[in-house]
């Protein structure tokens, strides 16, 4: 029996599981949006903007761990999802990003609202996909949705210009069952786990001294296998473990080995760790540059392990003595069964003097802050935050910036999937949107979009997607009226010259909460943060809650660009270590 | 993976001929090509063309000058793409032959028309296209070969060059997939 294009893209995503899809219609996507019409098992959320629709996508499959799913028009609607794309890529996030497209006849006439989709996303995506016959539909996003999915996840696009919507063609039923592509023999292929190399890696671990284990992101995409196995190498080995900002909540922060966060602004203890460590185990993450600082001042003592399922992630950035390519679960899992053969925590005596020194550092007690009675400490206000949730079912999704930072420091993950903030991009406007498909995915618990006024600025319009769909977001803006990221670099790196990074004629937040129908706050006090929490918190609608920070606060510690783990600035009457040419010259 | 730091691996830049196995679709060329300029690496040339009409697969070669640890990089991005199938940098296979074609038009008269014909002779290059001021000559070989023939014909009247780029297969029986 036949059926047009647009019907059998509707009954793939059933058959592939996909239960809610982010979108804005438009010319080139009707017909798709017509087969949602008809149908209600996959319910269609109604973004304002695409970039949102991308947001929701990604804060959807990251809390969930499921494909996220895009469906935006052509031209104008392809290019707005571009940003989120990119961020999906820069932080391997699985997308898949359905685009309408001019019928295949007027390809290249430049037709109306006609891009050159796959050419603008190539670079942006894992793969892309230009559909030109409703034959090969099927199967296509049956592939799309398998390259998002497997190996290092990502976005994946797939055009389809309105001719191929309409076409009839077949439609194979259970396709999911026996569906292999190329892709999937591609991806066995590079995930081989040589025993040999296992063996040596399990060699420098009994050996070493003074180790650290430094996780990522990759740690969470690998799934609930990898964080029992990270638990159990743990367990084994009493080693202490360090998380970018994309690997936090994959080991629990309350665990006395957890030392918080590395790098930019990571803890005082983590960095000095991984500067002064013999051995370093980087699991699922990938050197980054706002992990390593200079990069020939990095860890330049150690010995270094790193677990990676993508090959191109090895000797990137950093190089290393053993690479293991593959699934970190699995790879984990070998380590484990190893050491348990090699009677290996008799010997944890080896490292008691590297405990003894990560106390010492500990005790500088690096995320100290002098609070105020007079005007709220950005920092203060996330303390109580996370005093209030700690034992609730949270989700923290957060913008770019200064809170960032912050709710990074200061609030607690336990368990993965619970944070979503934009890494690798580092995409305001990230936060707000992703805090909504995070909200839809997990419709009971208490999602929280930590944001600064300015990053909230660029997708507010996602306020009336809130209120459409009721979802009880707590939107928790730190208005320090700086962009403060920017103003604490203008004022380390750029002699205080605020050059454009005030943030002027805000809107009164209450109001415009108010103008969309949804509970807004103003907390201008620390005595009334208290009370004013436990409202946020407690109200069962959306909530947009002003929290007037102090404007001046600065985030420490911090490794200015340029330097190495070992000069980082504590406070304000720390001098700022580097304001070199080269320092300078980097981001 | 095991790593030896510092041991066969130097900082040289070396000219690697990459031989890339990708599916024959739209788009696949400027995938690789792509991935080249995002991450700035440079090709000092480029040849396309399909090889398998049964798995419609098209074979590149790329040469590029850089360091090991950049060709490692090169690789591991260049396997990352979907359409690749195989990457191989010839040098690490053994040995190899690598050819390339040009066409040489040179504009001349009188002794130099004669020069010309026997420069082409001494290179086994044939003309291919001939006026009463002019010669295209076709000449296939290594680099160095053509780039030699080229500097000869440069005082002979050259006025234009077109040149594939290199072509290159192991030596030997084994086979690229």
């Amino acid at each position: 029996m036949n059926f047009s294009g647009a019907n059998i893209v509707i009954k793939s995503l059933r058959d592939l599981g996909v239960e809610y899809v982010f979108g804005y219609p438009g010319g080139a996507i009707l017909p798709i949006y017509d087969e949602i019409f008809k149908q209600n098992k996959i319910r269609h959320i109604l973004v304002r903007h695409e970039q949102g629709a991308v947001h929701m996508a990604e804060g959807y499959a990251r809390s969930t761990g499921n494909v996220g799913v895009v469906l935006v028009t052509s031209g104008p609607g392809a290019t707005n999802a571009v940003t989120g794309l990119t961020d999906a890529l820069m932080d391997s996030v699985p997308i898949l990003c359905l685009t309408g497209q001019v019928p295949t006849h007027l390809i290249g006439t430049d037709a109306f609202q006609e891009a050159d989709t796959l050419g603008i996303t190539r670079s942006c995506t894992k793969h892309n996909f230009l559909v030109k016959s409703a034959d090969k539909l099927q199967k296509t996003i049956f592939k799309g949705f398998q390259i998002a999915r497997n190996g290092r996840p990502g976005p994946v696009v797939i055009d389809l210009p309105k001719d191929v919507q309409n076409d009839q063609t077949t439609y194979i039923p259970n396709m999911n069952k026996r569906f292999r592509s190329s892709y999937s023999k591609k991806n066995i292929n590079n995930s081989s786990v040589n025993k040999d190399h296992i063996d040596i890696a399990c060699q420098l671990i009994i050996k070493s001294k003074k180790p650290i284990v430094y996780i990522g992101g990759g740690l969470i995409n690998s799934g609930a296998n990898a964080i029992k196995e990270l638990k159990n190498f743990s367990i084994l080995s009493n080693f202490p473990i360090t998380s970018t900002l994309m690997g936090l909540g994959a080991f629990p922060a309350s665990n006395n080995l957890f030392l918080g966060m590395l790098g930019m602004h990571g803890t005082y203890e983590a960095n000095m760790a991984m500067h002064d460590c013999d051995l370093m185990i980087n699991i699922g993450a990938r050197f980054d540059d706002r992990i390593t600082g200079r990069l020939d001042k990095f860890s330049p003592k150690s010995k270094k392990i790193h677990i990676d399922i993508d090959p191109s992630s090895i000797n990137k950035n950093v190089l290393v003595d053993i690479g293991l390519i593959g699934d970190a679960g699995k790879i984990l899992n070998n380590i484990n069964k190893k050491l348990k053969t090699l009677n290996f925590s008799s010997l944890n005596q080896l490292r008691s003097n590297w405990w003894k020194t990560i106390k010492k550092w500990r005790r500088k007690d690096c995320l100290n802050f002098t609070n105020s009675k007079e005007i709220i400490k950005p920092q203060h206000a996330l303390k109580v935050l996370n005093n209030k949730i700690k034992d609730k079912d949270f989700f923290i999704t957060t913008e770019v910036g200064q809170h960032q930072m912050w709710a990074a420091q200061f609030i607690g993950f336990d368990k993965p999937n619970r944070w979503m903030t934009s890494g690798g991009l580092g995409t305001m406007g990230y936060g707000f949107p992703a805090s909504i498909g995070v909200q839809i995915a997990n419709p009971e618990s208490l999602v929280i979009c930590v944001a600064g006024e300015a990053s909230f600025l660029m997708n507010m319009q996602e306020l009336s997607t809130l209120k459409q769909y009721n979802l009880p977001v707590k939107v928790f803006i730190m208005n320090n009226r700086y962009l403060g990221m920017v103003r604490q670099w203008q004022e380390f790196f750029h002699g205080k010259r605020y050059s454009e990074s005030y943030s002027d004629s805000l809107p009164d937040f209450v109001k415009l909460a108010e103008s969309f129908g949804i509970k807004g706050m103003r907390v201008d006090h620390p005595e009334k943060l208290n009370e004013a929490l436990d409202e946020m918190i407690n109200h069962k609608g959306p909530v947009l809650a002003d929290i007037c920070v102090d404007k001046a606060e600065n985030v420490f510690p911090m490794i200015p660009s340029g330097a190495a783990h070992n000069e980082m600035k504590l406070s304000d009457k720390d001098k700022v270590p580097t304001s070199t040419k080269k320092g300078k010259m980097l981001v | 993976m095991i790593y030896e730091k510092d041991s066969n691996k130097n900082d040289n830049l070396r000219t690697h001929s990459l031989s890339i196995l990708v599916d024959n679709e739209a788009g696949a060329l400027a995938r690789v090509v792509g991935m080249f300029s995002a991450r700035g690496y440079n090709i000092d040339s480029l040849t396309v063309a399909q090889v398998e009409s049964d798995e419609n697969l098209s074979r590149i070669t790329i040469t590029t000058s850089s360091t090991d640890r950049v060709i490692d990089q090169i690789k591991a991005q260049l396997e990352r793409l979907v359409p690749v199938h195989k990457v191989l940098d010839l040098g690490n296979e053994g040995t190899f032959v690598s050819r390339e074609l040009i066409f040489a038009k040179v504009k001349c008269k009188g002794e130099k028309r004669v020069e010309a014909l026997r420069t082409a002779d001494i290179f086994r290059a044939k003309v291919v296209d001939s006026t009463n001021k002019s010669f295209i000559f076709e000449l296939t070989g290594s680099s160095d070969k053509l780039d030699a023939f080229i500097t000869l014909m440069k005082d002979l009247g050259l006025v234009e060059v077109a040149r594939t780029g290199s072509v290159a297969i192991t030596r030997g029986s084994s086979k690229i997939i």
